[in-house]
C-alpha cells in the first residue's frame, strides 16, 4: 500500500532537482506528442533545445536573439518573484510593461528630432516610473480599501491595452504617415534607440538592466532587511507583524519594485527590438514572466536559467515550425507541459510516498 | 568514348542537384492556419501554389507570429535557411519586413496589405476588399428588418475603414433608414472577443452581422441567435448554414503562383499590386438560399459591374462625415484616398477611434 506523508521540511534536493526533471519529462512527453503528429521526435527536440544555440546555420543569429527574448522575461520575473515571496500577487505585469513603454516612448517622441545624450536616461526613468505608477493603483487600492491586488492588477492590463491602442491611433501616431496607426520608428531616432551595445551579441541596455536587477534582487533577498521582511511576511505573516513588518508598506514596496522593473522592460523593448508604439506592441511578456518566476523557484539565479530556457523554447519552437512544420499550438502545449510537470513534481517537495505493509486497510 | 560517357554522366549528375534545387517560399502568418478565415485563405493559396509547382517549390510556414521582434526573428531565420521569397501575410508586419529586407537584399519579400516599401526587394500586394464590401452592404441593406447592421471591426486602418464606408454607402443606397453599429476589437483573431462583440451588436438590434476579423465566432453566435451574418476571407457557411449569407472569399493563389514563378525565372521585381474582382483575387461565397432570387441577381450584377470596370464603389457624390464634400457627382475616388482612408463618410453616426 502506498501512503502519502507530509515532509516536516520541504525537501531541498527536490526543490533544485525538480526543474531539471521537469525539462526531461517535457522532452519525453513532448517527443511522444511530436511522434504522434508524425514528426521525428529527436529532430524536433533537437530543433527546439539545441539548434538555436549550436546549429551552424542559425546559431550565430539565434544566440543573441535568445538574450533579446529572455531579457524582458527575466527583468519582469525578478520583480514579480519578490512580491510572490511575500504573498503579494502582481498578475498585471503586462499592463505595467505597456505603461513603461508608453512613458519611455512618450519622452522620446516629445524630444524628437533633437539629439542629446540625456534623452535615453530620461526615457529609462520615465519607463520605470510608468510601470511603478500603474502598479501603485492596485497597491493603494489594497492598502486603503483592502481590494484584491490579483484582480485589480489583472484588470488594469486591459485598461493599459486600450490606452496603448488610443496612443497608437492618436497622440503618438506618426504624423508623417497619415491613416496608419503606430508611432515613429524609434530605431531611426538615434538619441532614443536602444541599440546593441556590442554588435551581433544581442546585448542591449535591457539585457544589462536584467543582469543588474538579478544581482540587486539576490543581494536584497539574502542580505538586506527588506528581503528578510519579505520572506518572513510570506512564510509567517503573524510573526512578521510582531517582528515590525508593516504589511501596507510591504505591499507598496513589492508592487512598486515589480511595476518599475516591468515598466523598464517595456521601455527597453519599445526603444529597441519592438521599435515603435503600436497597437499590437504587447506580446504577453508580462504573463509569461509569471511562469518564469515560478519555474525559477522565485530565486533570482533560477529565474535567469528559467528565462533563458523559456526564451529557448520560443526561438526553437519557431525553428521547429519552420523546419519541421510543427503546428504552433504544439509548441504552446510543449511550453505548457514544462509548467505542468514542474508543478506536479513539486508535490514531492512537500510530500513523500511511503510504501507500507498492506494489512492496515 | 567510355571516358566521354562517364564525363557526361558525371556532369549530368553534378548538374542535376543544381537544377532540382527547389525554390524555397516561406510564409509567416499572424493567426493559426486553422482560423477558417484570413490565415486559412493564405494557406489555401499556398497549398494550391505548392501543388502547381510540385517538387520545384518547397514551402514552409510559421503561424501565430506576433508583430515586432518575433516577426523579425522568424523572417531572419527563414532568410538564413535559404528561403528565396518570404510572404508576410498581415498588415502589421510592415516595419519588420522592411528592417529584414534591408539586411537580406537577395531575398524577395512579399508583404500583404502593407504600405511601407523602403527597399527594392519589398513587394506589396493587397486586395480591393471594399469591392466585396459593396456587395455585402447591398445585400445587408435589403435583408435587414431592424435596419440595424452590426459591424465587428479589427483595427482602424485604411483597409478596414474603407470596407465600413463601402458597405455603409451600398446599404444606404438600397435602404435609407439603415444604421451601422461598429465595435472595434483591436485584434485580428480573438474568438471570445468576437463572440462578445456579436452578442452586443445583436442586443443593440442588429440582425445582420458583418466582420472584419478572422474567426468564425460571430457566425456561430449569429446562427444561435437566429440573425444573419457574413463570413470573412473564407466561405464560413459550415459554421452557420442558416445565418451565413455570403462572404468575401480571398483567392491569393493566382498571385502566389505568378510571383513564385517570377522568382524561379529570375524576373521578380518589387511591385505594388492592388487587385480586385477583375483579377479573381476576391470572389463571393455562394449566396445563401434565403437571399431572394431577385436580390441574388442584383448582387451578381453588382459584382459583374465592378469586375468589368463599369462601376466603382466609391463614386460621388460622397461627403465626409461632417457633411463637407469629398467626391463630386460622378467623381471616382483616387486610389491614394482609399489606401490612406482615415475618415467615415456622411451618415455613419459612430466616431472613429483615436
Amino acid at each position: 500500500m502506498i501512503r502519502l506523508e507530509k515532509r516536516k521540511e520541504p525537501s531541498k534536493f527536490w526543490r533544485i532537482a525538480n526543474p531539471f526533471l521537469a525539462v526531461l519529462l517535457t522532452m519525453l512527453a513532448g517527443g511522444i506528442m511530436f511522434a504522434m503528429l508524425g514528426k521525428d521526435p529527436i529532430t524536433a527536440i533537437r530543433l527546439i533545445f539545441f539548434d538555436p544555440i549550436f546549429s551552424d546555420t542559425f546559431g550565430s543569429y539565434s544566440r543573441p536573439q535568445l538574450l533579446i527574448k529572455s531579457a524582458p522575461l527575466i527583468l519582469i520575473a525578478v520583480g514579480l518573484a519578490i512580491g510572490f515571496k511575500a504573498n503579494i500577487w502582481n498578475i498585471g505585469a503586462e499592463g505595467q510593461y505597456i505603461m513603461g513603454a508608453l512613458f519611455g516612448a512618450g519622452v522620446a517622441l516629445a524630444f524628437f528630432p533633437q539629439p542629446g545624450w540625456y534623452i535615453f536616461p530620461l526615457m529609462i526613468i520615465a519607463g520605470a516610473f510608468g510601470g511603478f505608477l500603474w502598479a501603485m493603483i492596485p497597491a493603494i487600492l489594497k492598502t486603503r480599501f483592502n481590494t484584491n491586488e490579483i484582480l485589480v492588477s489583472l484588470l488594469l492590463v486591459y485598461v493599459a491595452e486600450r490606452i496603448l491602442a488610443a496612443m497608437s491611433l492618436g497622440l503618438m501616431r506618426n504624423p508623417d504617415i497619415p491613416g496608419f496607426p503606430g508611432s515613429r520608428d524609434l530605431r531611426r531616432y538615434e538619441a532614443a534607440y536602444n541599440s546593441e551595445l556590442i554588435a551581433n551579441t544581442g546585448i542591449h541596455w535591457g539585457v544589462v538592466a536584467a543582469l543588474i536587477a538579478v544581482i540587486f534582487a539576490y543581494v536584497m533577498m539574502t542580505r538586506h532587511m527588506l528581503g528578510y521582511h519579505v520572506r518572513l511576511a510570506g512564510q509567517a505573516p503573524r510573526a512578521a507583524r510582531f517582528g515590525g513588518v508593516t504589511p501596507a508598506r510591504l505591499v507598496v514596496v513589492c508592487l512598486g519594485i515589480s511595476g518599475a522593473l516591468a515598466g523598464l522592460a517595456g521601455m527597453f523593448e519599445v526603444s529597441g527590438p519592438g521599435g515603435q508604439v503600436r497597437i499590437e506592441f504587447a506580446s504577453g511578456y508580462g504573463f509569461t514572466a509569471i511562469i518564469v518566476a515560478f519555474l525559477g523557484r522565485l530565486n533570482p539565479v533560477g529565474i535567469v536559467l528559467a528565462g533563458l530556457l523559456l526564451g529557448l523554447t520560443y526561438i526553437g519552437g519557431e525553428l521547429g515550425q519552420m523546419m519541421l512544420q510543427l503546428p504552433s499550438a504544439s509548441i504552446q502545449v510543449f511550453q505548457g507541459m514544462l509548467l505542468f510537470f514542474l508543478l506536479a513534481l513539486d508535490f514531492q517537495t512537500n510530500f513523500r510516498l511511503r510504501l507500507t505493509k498492506g494489512a492496515r486497510a | 568514348m567510355k571516358k566521354l560517357l562517364t564525363a557526361a554522366v558525371l556532369s549530368a549528375a553534378l548538374a542535376t542537384p543544381a537544377l532540382s534545387e527547389p525554390t524555397k517560399a516561406g510564409f509567416i502568418y499572424i493567426g493559426p492556419v486553422g482560423d477558417f478565415g484570413w490565415t486559412a485563405g493564405h494557406d489555401r493559396a499556398r497549398k494550391i501554389m505548392q501543388e502547381h509547382f510540385g517538387d520545384a517549390v518547397e514551402t514552409t510556414i510559421v503561424e501565430n507570429v506576433d508583430y515586432g521582434a518575433d516577426a523579425e526573428r522568424v523572417m531572419t531565420q527563414m532568410a538564413l535557411s535559404g528561403t528565396d521569397v518570404i510572404f508576410a501575410a498581415s498588415f502589421g508586419y510592415g516595419p519588420d519586413v522592411n528592417v529584414i529586407a534591408g539586411r537580406f537584399p537577395d531575398v524577395a519579400f512579399q508583404h500583404a496589405t502593407g504600405y511601407i516599401q523602403d527597399h527594392p526587394n519589398v513587394s506589396l500586394y493587397d486586395a480591393r476588399f471594399y469591392e466585396g464590401r459593396a456587395v455585402l452592404g447591398h445585400i445587408a441593406g435589403k435583408m435587414t428588418e431592424t435596419n440595424t447592421i452590426g459591424y465587428i471591426a479589427s483595427y482602424p486602418i485604411p483597409a478596414v475603414i474603407s470596407g465600413i464606408n463601402s458597405a455603409y454607402l451600398h446599404a444606404k443606397a438600397v435602404n435609407p433608414d439603415v444604421q451601422f453599429r461598429i465595435i472595434w476589437t483591436y485584434s485580428w483573431f480573438d474568438p471570445a472577443l468576437e463572440a462578445d462583440a456579436a452578442e452586443t451588436l445583436i442586443e443593440q438590434g442588429a440582425d445582420v452581422i458583418m466582420q472584419h476579423t478572422d474567426s468564425t465566432a460571430a457566425i456561430r453566435v449569429a446562427e444561435d441567435a437566429g440573425v444573419m451574418a457574413f463570413g470573412q476571407a473564407s466561405d464560413m457557411t459550415q459554421f452557420g448554414p442558416t445565418a451565413h449569407l455570403s462572404a468575401i472569399v480571398d483567392n491569393w493563389a493566382p498571385y502566389y503562383i505568378d510571383r513564385v514563378q517570377a522568382v524561379m525565372d529570375g524576373t521578380w521585381e518589387a511591385q505594388n499590386s492592388w487587385l480586385g474582382f477583375a483579377d479573381g483575387i476576391i470572389e463571393m461565397a455562394p449566396w445563401n438560399d434565403r437571399i431572394p432570387a431577385e436580390l441574388q441577381a442584383e448582387a451578381d450584377a453588382l459584382v459583374a459591374a465592378i469586375a468589368g470596370g463599369e462601376y466603382h464603389p466609391f463614386t460621388g457624390p460622397i461627403n465626409f462625415q461632417d457633411g463637407t464634400p469629398w467626391l463630386a457627382d460622378g467623381e471616382v475616388a483616387p486610389d491614394v484616398d482609399l489606401a490612406t482612408m482615415d475618415f467615415y463618410v456622411e451618415g455613419i453616426t459612430a466616431d472613429l477611434p483615436n
